[in-house]
């Protein structure tokens, strides 16, 4: 039992500080929530309001919009990550010269501030100073205004997500990919299967949990994107790029309607969570289905 | 399988690297510019360097607390973190815990929440709730430092628990039958075995720490803000120095560079999550 009182001391500190920092600031925009309270409006006082917050939220259009843009947002940048990084990782399992130099260069973007990447690729579409806009006008002819067109600042935004995380997938993936044990592979090429149904049947569903594990993780990094696109765009033009991250944080924060923001903030955390369930049910549950074929 | 072709594979990674790199170059290139020069028809060549982006930053004394701030804070939380997350995973992996998995899995949670949603309460907190007479929670670096334990000491107990499970109980067993304390055999037998796992994940939690920006933005004013809300100031309403920000972003770049540099060979099983394990 002694031991047992140790084991809870070593852990306290850490469960200590989760809770103050971690719990706390969840219970606590649980209850504001369900207050009407703004600091700046005539009667700054917390008034009980019980489910009128969520009432009005249903019906924001700025908050659905930003909902849409953020999941659109979601899937092209992390689809593309997942296809792109998987090719990177197979490429990285051939032997070639200088490999470890070339996987540190590939790495690096993870190691940049996000706040540092979205100035980077200000500077490059930035019009009159980057080289994109420029170029892409001098030899197509194209006119490439991010400040003004949205879908052109949307994809620049995906753009940015994959050159910035794509070496996080490769890096899972190649990490699942070197584990792997060789076995399957031969015994796949000796019943006679071709590329294709090697990496279907073979590749596919070893490499699963790391897919899976690479998904989540860049999904929900993708649905709290903030610092990125704040520099890169500040969320325009227009609501393009004006993802629920920014938008709590740029729109909402400053008015100080702390009870309508806290709502707010519990349903995009509902709904994050909703997602990575839903998504994991799907994906398990489907090769649960396959199995006994 | 397909034969291997290092000619090939040499050749594609050239140019994918070029394509990794050509955003970091470009920032480099409008670091060295002068504001005359920047607006100019875009070359890519450095014709020479305009040091003067690099020095407004390093002698600006606003900078220089910046830069301070985001050392200290950094620092420190890698430093808390990994001995905490130390603590606690050998207690996850040596001690018979109830509900110890639960309380793992809990841990692991914390990261998942997107911060925009914990910004509002956080805000509240630390400026009405963390007060103490006249001093408050709000803008002040151990006020952040506490904060991104949230995020880091999950990634940390993450990738140490699997270190720690990897060292043989028998070792502290046979410490412990030659009368060594707790304490002890934390220092003299775990220390020791663990202590690549620790570098990376100290490394990463400094990395993450110092990269962080957004509690940054909103958790400080004055006083404790760090290089990453620094660097966002250069974008104004009025107009951006886009020389010195590109400088400024270059000097964030610096240390996470050298680090990644330092880590680069452990980086890989650093960032499976346990995904290879089951």
């Amino acid at each position: 039992m002694q031991s047992q009182t140790l084991g809870w001391l070593l852990l306290a500190p850490t469960l200590l500080i989760l809770a103050v920092f971690g719990l706390t600031p969840f219970l606590y925009v649980l209850v504001v929530s369900f207050f009407d309270w703004n600091s700046f409006a005539a009667d700054p006082t917390m008034r009980f309001s019980g489910l009128s917050n969520y009432r009005h939220l249903v019906f924001d259009k700025g908050f659905l919009m930003a909902l849409w843009n953020t999941f659109k947002f979601g899937v092209f940048a992390v689809v593309s990550q997942i296809v792109l990084g998987y090719f990177l990782a197979q490429l990285f399992m051939k032997d070639f010269p200088l490999k470890g130099f070339f996987r540190t260069i590939h790495t690096l973007p993870l190691m940049i501030a996000p706040v540092a990447v979205g100035a980077t690729w200000r500077l490059m579409t930035v019009p009159g100073l980057g080289p994109i806009p420029y170029y892409l006008n001098q030899w197509f002819g194209y006119e490439f205004l991010i400040s003004r067109f949205a879908g052109q600042a949307f994809m620049t935004a995906v753009i940015m997500d994959i050159w910035h995380w794509t070496p996080l997938v490769t890096l899972t993936l190649l990490a699942a990919l070197s584990s792997m044990p060789k076995e399957p592979f031969e015994q796949a090429q000796i019943d006679g299967a071709n590329r294709y149904q090697t990496f279907w049947y073979v590749t596919l569903p070893m490499l699963k949990p790391a897919i899976l594990s690479a998904l989540f993780i860049r999904l929900m990094d993708a649905m709290r994107t903030v610092d990125e696109i704040w520099m890169l765009t500040g969320g325009g033009p227009g609501s393009a790029t004006r993802f629920i991250g920014l938008y709590i944080w740029r729109i909402v924060f400053p008015k100080t309607d702390y009870g309508y923001g806290s709502a707010m903030s519990l349903i995009t955390l509902y709904l994050t969570i909703v997602l990575c369930w839903l998504l994991y049910a799907g994906l398990v549950a489907r090769r649960d289905l396959r199995k006994p074929e | 399988m397909t034969r291997n072709r290092p000619g090939l594979s040499l050749l594609f990674w050239l140019v994918a690297s070029l394509v990794t790199l050509f955003p970091i170059y470009w920032m480099f290139v409008v670091s060295a510019r002068s504001r005359v020069e920047l607006f100019s028809a875009p070359s890519f060549l450095i014709k020479s360097f305009f040091s003067e982006n690099y020095l407004n930053t390093i002698h600006d004394p606003t900078y220089q607390k910046y830069m301070l701030n985001s050392i200290v804070i950094a620092t420190s939380n890698a430093l808390l973190v990994t001995v905490l997350a130390l603590l606690a995973c050998y207690a996850l992996s040596r001690y018979k815990l109830s509900g110890k998995e639960n309380i793992f899995f809990w841990t692991i949670t914390n990261r998942m929440a997107p911060p925009a949603a914990f910004l509002l309460p956080l805000f509240l907190l630390y400026t009405q709730v963390f007060v103490v007479g006249d001093w408050k929670m709000f803008d002040t670096r151990i006020g952040l430092i506490l904060l991104y334990c949230v995020f880091n000491l999950p990634f940390a107990i993450w990738t140490l628990r699997g270190v720690i499970d990897a060292i043989p109980r028998e070792l502290d067993e046979a410490a412990f039958v030659d009368g060594a304390s707790t304490w002890q055999v934390l220092i003299h037998v775990i220390l020791p075995l663990a202590r690549p796992g620790l570098a990376v994940t100290a490394i990463l939690c400094w990395v993450f720490a110092w990269n962080e920006y957004l509690f940054a933005a909103t958790l400080t004013s004055v006083n404790a803000r760090t290089i990453t809300t620094g660097l966002a100031e250069f974008v104004t309403v009025t107009g951006t120095n886009w020389g010195q920000m590109a400088a400024t972003a270059m000097l964030t770049l610096i240390p996470a560079v050298a680090f990644l540099a330092l880590v680069q060979k452990h980086i890989v099983a650093g960032l499976t999550f346990g995904a290879v394990k089951g």
